[in-house]
Parts: C-alpha cells; structure tokens; sequence
C-alpha cells in the first residue's frame, strides 16, 4: 500500500446478505480510483469432491451449496447430467420440476424482498424491527414465503434441500388431491404477491442506472425458468446511449454447451470467488437481467401488475435498468411465479411414471438455470459407468462481482460529487448497492469491512453500534 | 439446558453464527413463519447478520452456530464464541459433523485446491473441516442437512423453559414404523441408512419412496457389523458403501470408522 496508509472503517457486517464481504475504496483527488468488493468464503470444494462420485450424486450433493436455492443446484444438475446421458424429461415431470421451481423463486424472493431488501427503504435494521411499523405488511411477507415452502415442501419433501428431486424427474408424485389445497393456498398467495408488488412500487427510489450486458435464458413463449438458450442483451454503452436507458437493446444468442467459451472465469487475489466476464466485457445475471430478456412473456396479471407499478410495458420493450428498483421487479417475478405455479397445478394430470430412466454413458454434459438470483451453469464428465470424472459450477453471484464493483465505483462518485460522505454514509450507501442484487456469497459468516484509501489522510474508524464481534 | 438470568426482567439474547456452510440451517430459523415474530417476542434478537443488519453486543444467552471451522481465523473465532455465549448449541451437520466440506479430510487439499483456483496460493483453508465440538465445549446439538425446523422450535422452547430439549436420538426407522410407512428396505430392496441414521426427519426418504441417505448423522446405536451386509444384498459394492457413509456427516465418527473399516476390507 505505496505511499497511502490505508483507514480501515469496520462498518462491521454486511449484513442482510448469505456470506462474508470485503469493500475496498481507493479514492483520489475526489474521485474513485477503484472499488473492489471480496468475497472471503472459506472454499468448500464441491467441484473437487465431485470427481469419483457417482453421476447420480450431484442432485443432493451441490444443493448443499446453497441452502437458498437448491432446487436451483438440483435443476441444474439434473439437467447437465441429462444432457451427458442423451435424456430429456418432457411432459408433466417438466411441468412439476418448474413447479418446484416456482415454489423456489416465491420463497427465495419474497425472502429477499421483505426479510432483506425492504428494511433499507424503511430505515428499519431487520424484519423483526421492521413489523414493529409494517406489522401487517411483514405477516403478509412471511405468509407468502410460506406459500412458496408448501409447493417445495409438498413436491420436494422438505423446503430447504429436497429430498425428491432426481435425475430423470422424481422419486413420487403428488397426487391431485394432494395439489388441491396448495392451490387455495396459491390463490391467496396471489392476492398477497400482488399487494407485495403495489406496496414496493411505492418507495422511494434514486435515479441510477446499470451499464452492463445482461444474460439470461430465453424460451420464447415462456418466461424462462428452468431451461432455455443464454441470451446475452447488450449494454447501453456498447449501443451508444446512456446506462439508465430503459429500452431493450439487440441481443444475441449462444448454445448452453459454449458458456465456457463465452463465460471466462478468472480469478483474482482479493476473493475466493471467482470473477468472470463474457466476451470480455462485464455483466450482470438475475432479476433485472431476466426481466429485460423474457419480460415480454410475463402472463397477463404479471404484465399488468408490471405497468401498475411504473415499469412500463415489457412487450413494447419496456426493461428496468435501476438497481435499486430491482425490489419492484423481484415482486412481479414472484406474481408471475405464483400464477405459473397454479397454472400448472391446473393443468396437471398424473403420469404413471415418476421419473424417466436416465442410463448413464460416457460424455459430458451442460445445464443452465435461472436461480432466483441469476443464471447457475453446471457441466459434468462421466465416465461410461457413471462415474464423474469432472465437475464445474459457475454461480450468479461470481459472475455479479464484476457488474457490482461497477454499481459501487459509480454510486460512490456520484456521492463525493454532491458534498462530503462520512466512511459511515459511504458504508451504508455500498451496503444498500450490494443488496440490489441479493448476492448469495454463501459459505462464510458475514462481515463488510471497508477499507478506505484516501489521498494524503488516513485514520481508523470503528463503528461502535455496528460492532460485529470478531 | 436453563434460561438463566430471570427473562421478566429482560429478554433472554440469542446470537446466530455462521461458519462454513450453507446457510441453510440458519434459514431454518427465518422458515419458521408462524413462530418467527412471536420467537421475537420471547428472545431478543441480538445478533443474526443473515436478518438484521444491527447486531447487539454480547454476551448472549443462547448462541446457536451453524457451519464447520475450516481456517485458521475460523478457530480463532469460535473460542470468541463460546467466551460470549451461556449457552452454545451447533446446529446442522456442518457444526456436528464437520458437513459436506469434511470430504477434503480424506485428501490431499493442496491437490482440491489445484482442482478449483488456478492460484490456490490466494487461497487460506485449513486442511481439514472440523465440528464446533472439536474446538469448544457445546451444550446441545441439534442434528440434520439441514436441521428439521419443528426440533429447532424446540430447542429454543427449551431453551427458555429451562428444560432439556427433547429430541429422541433413535434411529428414522423409529419414525418410520410411527409413520405406517412401508418399509422401502423389506418391500422393494431399496437401501436405506434409516436404521443406522438419527432421527428428527420424520423419515421423509421413506414417506417419498427413496432410501434414507443419512443426511440426519448416526444414531445413538448403530450396528454397521449387521447393517452393511443388508446394503450388499440390496446392490451395493464396496465404493458405495463408502461413498454412501462419506457424504453430509462424514467424520461422524461412527460412519466414519465403518467407512475406513470398510475400505481396509
Ligand atoms: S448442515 Fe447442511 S443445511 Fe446445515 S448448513 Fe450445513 S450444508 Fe447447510
Ligand atoms: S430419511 Fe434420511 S436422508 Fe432422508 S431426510 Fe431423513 S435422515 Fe435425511
């Protein structure tokens, strides 16, 4: 650290978020030389102890990743197995794994939206702080998640690493009767998803804009969950307009089985996760990504909801490129997720078989998915006995990094611009930036410790009332 | 277990930690919406960086800590932990049996490492992942991959009454039979670890038609002597036996001496 004596500010947690974070700011002559965020997870491994397991493993296994969103690992999974085998699960086993899908996406976001985000537009600490105020509000959040756990709960077994999920489909099936009273739940639901997406449309929201290119996976006619071809929307920079430009751009297309040809992961000494860029350039996965690529394709009460709460008309190429609105987006995508959910519930008829034979053989194989927080790629290679020989999972949240560090350099910039933050207001306002995209850098505890570097002056702050204890 | 200081006079304070894990013993805890608020009601919600972005300081009455020590710093902390903490109770089968990540016990880590970074030199992880117990005196675990959320309640329920919890430490084929399930074991052949695995799941595996993966750790009697040959007549070699006892509550000691004992076979 040169000639700069660096003020370590510990703002104690990053808090709100699954994992341990680092923000380092270098600031020079009023401006921002560099903001880095690490991410300090103590490494786990998964891709390593994979090798040598059976293919029929990694359903259960590389959920344990995430205790957010496995289904999304087990989705992932399944699908990239599949694909090495020569196996695709059609039908109504497609159906019910979008169905448990669905049931991930209510619970993981409205988690995000009520438990998480909502507190930083309130000015409340946490939930619990927060229903002090917004009694009625909170109940309605938790009452929807739990809406979200039953359809988990139901088709997986249990909400949090499900126990049914496998390759070629499931081990049982729900009977119609048993789907009959998660539909009167669902329908509640739905009332409480849309109140849920009237009630973020109405906080109070900076102007920002976001300068990366999107990816998400694309089926036309659907708005794309658990399948689809990765579709990358370009950013407003590369077609020549401003970052806050919300209008779709062109987008381009590329097979799932090229992501490691377009994906590049690389890795950099202040994190344990690895950083990637696509096609050389920076982007951004989740929720606003999603929404921009597959909004069009929203069912009538989404599309609706969508318009009601300012973000325009996606089919007319409407997309949200504000972060911090990311809350009004995240509650359409649970309105849409609850009305998919029991349009499949209705359409449902039992199929004698619960899962299609999946044999194994020799190969490798690529699935996407469209994890509540972004696009998770998993790749296998087998052997012809099953037996894995090699393993690869890109999470959403690495490939973030790199559009977060971009949102930070940019927002804090912007605050030096207009008077004179403390470390304390930078902190909070870096903390509430990284909460936009509900990172999920799971594996570690918690702690935001900024680092400062500021020309000529440095000094060491600790913010007493957010001690973290370590 | 005992609530000590008198809770009229102030609410007991409960602290959540996270080691490595993933997260999903502590989302447990969020996951109980019908008791979360009334939960904190009881307990001051202290310190849980997952929910609440203003932790108090401690000491706390009841520290529930999810998650293996797998650095250096990691061991540091815990012993913070437990010096700040009445009561210390691991939760999940990180905390009690070093979970999943207690694979790399059994390998070269410099070799997992090369596998993963391109630069593992950037990388600081101890070789081996071990549960919270190794490291500090615990009061109570609380077992599963993830933790069950009904037990949950009931540790902190017992916690305030100032009872032991009560959590049965018999085997899911106890919850089996108490569930009318048929037997996947005797009725299909499917193997199953329910007779040698804690119960706390309800026996979900069985209820959905699969075999019972273990993922609840070894109960309080296990016979693997009786046991493995049964995994044998219903189709499994040696290696899958091993890969079977090798998974979410790996250094378990219990399946992790019949897993050697069955590789030196
Ligand atoms: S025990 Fe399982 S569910 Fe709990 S933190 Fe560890 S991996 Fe996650
Ligand atoms: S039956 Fe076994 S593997 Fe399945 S949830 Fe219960 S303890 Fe875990």
């Amino acid at each position: 650290m040169t000639d700069h004596t660096s003020k370590v500010l510990r703002v104690g947690a990053l808090a709100r978020v699954e994992g341990e974070g680092a923000l380092y700011l270098c600031l020079q002559d009023g401006e921002v030389a560099e903001a880095r965020l690490a991410i300090y997870e103590p490494p786990r491994f998964f891709e390593a102890f994979l090798r040598g397991r059976s293919y029929r493993e990694p359903p259960d296994i590389t959920a344990r990743v995430c205790g957010i969103c496995p289904v999304a690992y087990q989705m992932s999974a399944c699908r990239a197995i599949e694909d090495a085998c020569g196996v695709v699960v059609g039908g109504q086993l497609a159906a019910l794994r979008r169905l448990l899908y669905c049931g991930e996406w209510i619970e993981s976001q409205t988690l995000h939206i009520y438990l998480l985000h909502a507190p930083d537009f309130l000015g409340a600490d946490s939930a619990t702080d927060l229903a002090r105020t917004h009694h009625a509000d909170v109940e309605r959040g938790l009452r929807l998640k739990q809406a979200g756990n039953a359809i988990v709960e139901l088709l997986g077994g249990r909400a949090i690493h499900p126990i049914n999920a496998r390759l070629g489909g499931f081990h049982r099936l729900p009977t119609p009767s048993e789907l009959r009273p998660l539909a009167e739940q669902l329908r509640r639901a739905r009332d409480d998803a849309a109140a849920t997406a009237r009630w973020v449309a109405d906080f109070d929201f900076p102007d920002a804009g976001c300068d990366h290119d999107l990816l998400a996976l694309a089926e036309p006619g659907t708005y794309a969950i658990e399948s689809g071809t990765p579709t990358v929307m370009i950013s407003p920079s590369g077609a020549g307009l401003p970052a806050d430009t919300n209008r779709a751009l062109p987008t381009r297309t590329f097979d799932v089985c090229e992501f490691d040809d377009h994906v590049v992961e690389t890795q950099v000494p202040h994190s344990t996760a690895l950083h990637s860029r696509l096609d050389g350039h920076r982007h951004l996965t989740g929720t606003l990504a999603r929404y921009a690529i597959s909004g069009r394709w929203l069912s009538p009460i989404a599309l609706e909801a969508a318009q009601d709460a300012g973000l325009g008309n996606p089919r007319e190429g409407a997309v949200c490129r504000n972060p911090f609105r990311s809350i009004v987006v995240r509650a359409i995508e649970v309105l849409y997720a609850v009305d998919e959910a029991l349009r499949i519930i209705d359409a449902y008829e039992p199929t004698p078989r619960a899962c299609v034979d999946v044999p194994p053989r020799a190969g490798t194989g690529y699935g996407a998915t469209e994890a509540p927080r972004g696009m998770l790629y998993h790749r296998y290679s087998m052997r012809d006995d099953g037996t894995i020989t090699d393993a690869s999972i890109v999470p959403p949240t690495a490939q973030n990094q790199g559009a977060i560090e971009h949102d930070l350099l940019r927002l804090v910039q912007e605050r030096l611009g207009s008077g004179q933050p403390t470390d304390a207001e930078l902190a909070f306002l870096c903390e509430k930036a990284i909460r936009n995209h509900d990172p999920c850098i799971s594996c570690s505890a918690h702690f935001l410790n900024l680092t400062v570097l500021r020309e000529g002056r440095s000094a060491s702050i600790r913010d007493g009332g957010r001690d973290s204890q370590r | 277990m005992s609530a000590e200081p008198d809770h009229r006079a102030r609410r007991p304070k409960l602290a959540v930690w996270k080691f490595a894990s993933c997260d999903g013993c502590q989302l447990t805890l969020l996951d109980c919406e019908d008791e979360l608020l009334g939960i904190a009601e009881n307990m001051e919600i202290s310190y849980f960086l997952e929910a609440s972005s203003a932790p108090g300081p401690g000491p706390y009455d009841l520290s529930l800590v999810e998650g293996s020590v797998t650095t250096q710093h990691d061991a540091e902390r815990i012993q913070h932990i437990r010096n700040v903490s009445s009561r210390l109770v691991t939760i999940g089968a990180c905390a009690t049996a070093g979970g999943v990540q207690a694979l790399r016990n059994y390998a070269d880590v410099a070799e997992f490492l090369a596998v993963v970074y391109a630069r593992p030199d950037y990388i600081e992880t101890l070789a081996t992942s071990t549960p919270i117990s190794a490291h500090v005196p615990v009061d109570f675990e609380l077992r599963g991959c993830p933790i069950d959320r009904g037990q949950l309640i009931e540790v902190i329920v017992a916690f305030l009454a100032g009872r032991t919890p009560n959590v049965p430490a018999h085997s899911v084929c106890f919850e089996c039979k108490r569930r009318g399930n048929v037997c996947v074991t005797v009725a299909h052949g499917t193997p199953c670890l329910g007779p040698v695995t804690h119960s706390g799941c309800g026996a979900l595996c069985p209820t959905y038609g699969r075999g019972c993966y273990g993922c609840f750790g070894p109960s309080n009697s296990t016979n693997f002597g009786a046991f493995i040959p049964l995994l044998r007549r219903d189709g499994m070699n040696t290696l899958d036996v091993v890969r079977v006892l090798r998974t979410f509550n790996t250094a378990a000691p219990e399946f992790d001496a019949a897993s050697r004992k069955e590789l030196r076979q």
